[in-house]
């Protein structure tokens, strides 16, 4: 196994709507703060990857140095779904592993506005001319409400659905306590785009988006951006000492995607990927999932939420109902889960989520964290999906003092 | 506008109107694994080959959820779900002619295939799409 990497360097925007500024800005605005950060400049950098779903095919991460420095160091562009950050992070934390860099800057951003339902949300209705077969399915007109649903809250609501008919004990109520509990955790968050703090049954009487989704139980689109600066072991070693002290262990990086299963058919299985992730992550960084002091998962939706605590190991096999109706998750609870208020409440800009997800974990074990700190958090992990599918997991550590 | 009476395509290829409708997959002559699709090689096991293979009409409801909101152009809500066919096939459709009743349905029930038409062009061609009905 190659050295470990570290980050040295943390840093996010606060999540929201920024109709005055453009991607470029937000991404300068993190990466130039998590160069700070991390006591470095934009000289010390020897590899960028930029991360943007929207813009990775627009050359975001030169447009970035035109604003940050253009040192001719390699970049790369980079998308993955909502695996984009994270993705980003990787292609950095591969580089150093590999020898070429010893110190990278990795950039998630995301400028979405109020982009509303993402999936195929269909075209007009109107009659064609003549129906005419064509795609790989040889359909004749756009099929979204007609044969089922792609539309994003749908189908992870249909992800929730499927594990509630294989376990008891799961329904629409335990569905609606996740968001209940990222919703309230957010509201101790200064970077997270909602505050506010909702009753459950304000959050089941919310309007209805896609069964049992309601609107409380979806993550909003919105706008930001977040950074790292990572560097190898080596590196570190030569770095001032307040670098070294808040250096946050990277203990492993893992991306996978999805393997054949049968219900590919119908839609993305978000499990089975997960679940692999995840205990090769463990296995790497030779930690159980008992020792997590705090997870940050990609709850897009409630009923994604509910499913990965079992993908994810943090309950029993068929245990998820039970897990979040003890409030295991609750950030006084066993494992906290989504201490920054999720994706549900913090905001989920697509590229610069993955990243976010390290800088609120990397934070609160440098004991950074503020109001929502959890106290003596020593090993926390990421995990990110993109539907289609790609998922990343890191678990990261405190430096040993 | 002449009206072409009973001409009729169905909305996606897999779909087979004549006679009892039914689902055909491709299923690949190597490992047997079912596609909708068209596919260059077979996702499991990479293989080449595949032959159509016709598919149950009933099966049981593996997942489902009630969409209240979609682009303007879609009539909602209506009811999406996942169906497990007897003898293989796992496939995407709405539940029809059972309201949009959360209580209505039940993980695991029995449902049947059945046909719809769901359009029409101007050369008065009906497209038929297929979703299923509690059994």
């Amino acid at each position: 196994m190659a050295a470990d990497a570290w980050i040295i360097g943390a840093s996010m925007t606060k999540f929201g709507r920024y109709p005055d500024k453009d991607s470029i800005d937000l991404a300068s605005e993190a990466a130039l703060d998590a160069l700070r950060d991390a006591g470095a400049t934009i000289h010390d950098i020897q590899i960028l990857a930029a991360g943007s779903l929207m813009e990775a095919s627009n050359m975001l991460g030169q447009r970035l140095q035109k604003q940050i420095g253009q040192t001719g160091i390699p970049v790369y562009n980079v998308a993955n779904a909502c695996a984009t950050g994270a993705t980003a992070v990787r292609t950095g934390i591969m580089a150093i592993k590999a020898g070429e860099a010893d110190m990278a800057l990795a950039v998630g951003v995301e400028q979405m506005g109020k982009m509303g339902l993402l999936g195929s949300a269909g075209q007009a209705r109107s009659a064609p001319k003549g129906f005419e077969p064509s795609g790989r399915y040889g359909s004749v007109m756009p099929v979204e409400g007609i044969l089922g649903t792609q539309l994003m809250p749908g189908v992870f609501a249909q992800a929730g659905m499927d594990y509630a008919s294989r376990h008891d004990g799961v329904g629409f109520e335990q569905f609606a306590k996740v968001a209940e509990k990222n919703h309230a955790h957010s509201s101790l968050n200064p970077l997270a785009q909602y505050r506010k703090v909702f009753s459950l049954d304000e959050v089941m009487e919310a309007a209805m988006v896609a069964y049992p989704n309601t609107l409380l139980m979806c993550c909003p689109t919105g706008d930001g951006a977040a950074s790292v600066v990572l560097c190898s072991d080596a590196k570190l070693k030569t770095l001032d000492p307040d670098v070294r002290r808040r250096a946050v262990k990277i203990s492993a990086s893992v991306l996978t995607s999805d393997p054949y299963v049968e219900s590919d058919t119908a839609q993305p299985d978000v499990s089975t990927l997960t679940k692999r992730a995840a205990a090769t992550a463990y296995e790497e960084a030779g930690v159980s999932p008992q020792d997590l002091n705090l997870v940050e998962l990609h709850d897009c939706f409630a009923t994604a939420e509910l499913i990965h605590y079992e993908n994810l190991q943090l309950c029993e096999p068929g245990g998820a109902g039970d897990f979040i109706d003890r409030r295991g998750p609750w950030r006084d609870g066993d494992i906290p889960v989504n201490v920054s208020g999720g994706l549900i409440s913090k905001g989920h800009p697509i590229g610069a989520t993955g990243v976010a997800n390290l800088y609120e974990v990397a934070t609160h074990l440098r004991g950074e964290a503020g109001d929502r700190q959890i106290e003596g958090a020593r090993v926390g992990l990421t995990h990110v999906i993109g539907l289609g599918s790609a998922c990343a997991v890191h678990v990261l550590e405190r430096a040993a003092s | 506008m002449s009206e072409a009476i009973g001409r009729r395509i169905p909305v996606v290829d897999y779909l087979v109107i004549e006679g009892e409708p039914h689902l055909v997959a491709q299923a690949c002559t190597s490992c047997g694994a079912l596609f909708f699709d068209r596919r260059n090689a077979c996702a499991r096991c990479g293989k080449l080959e595949f032959e159509p293979k016709d598919l149950a009409t009933e099966g049981t409801l593996r997942s489902f959820t009630i969409v209240h909101r979609a682009a303007p152009n879609v009539p909602v809500p209506y009811v999406s779900s996942v169906v497990e066919l007897d003898g293989g096939g796992v496939v995407k459709g709405n539940i029809v002619d059972a309201g949009s009743d959360a209580e209505k349905f039940e993980l695991g029930m029995r449902v049947r295939l059945t046909t719809f038409p769901c359009g029409r062009d101007e050369e008065g061609t009906e497209a038929i799409a297929f979703g299923f009905t509690p059994a």
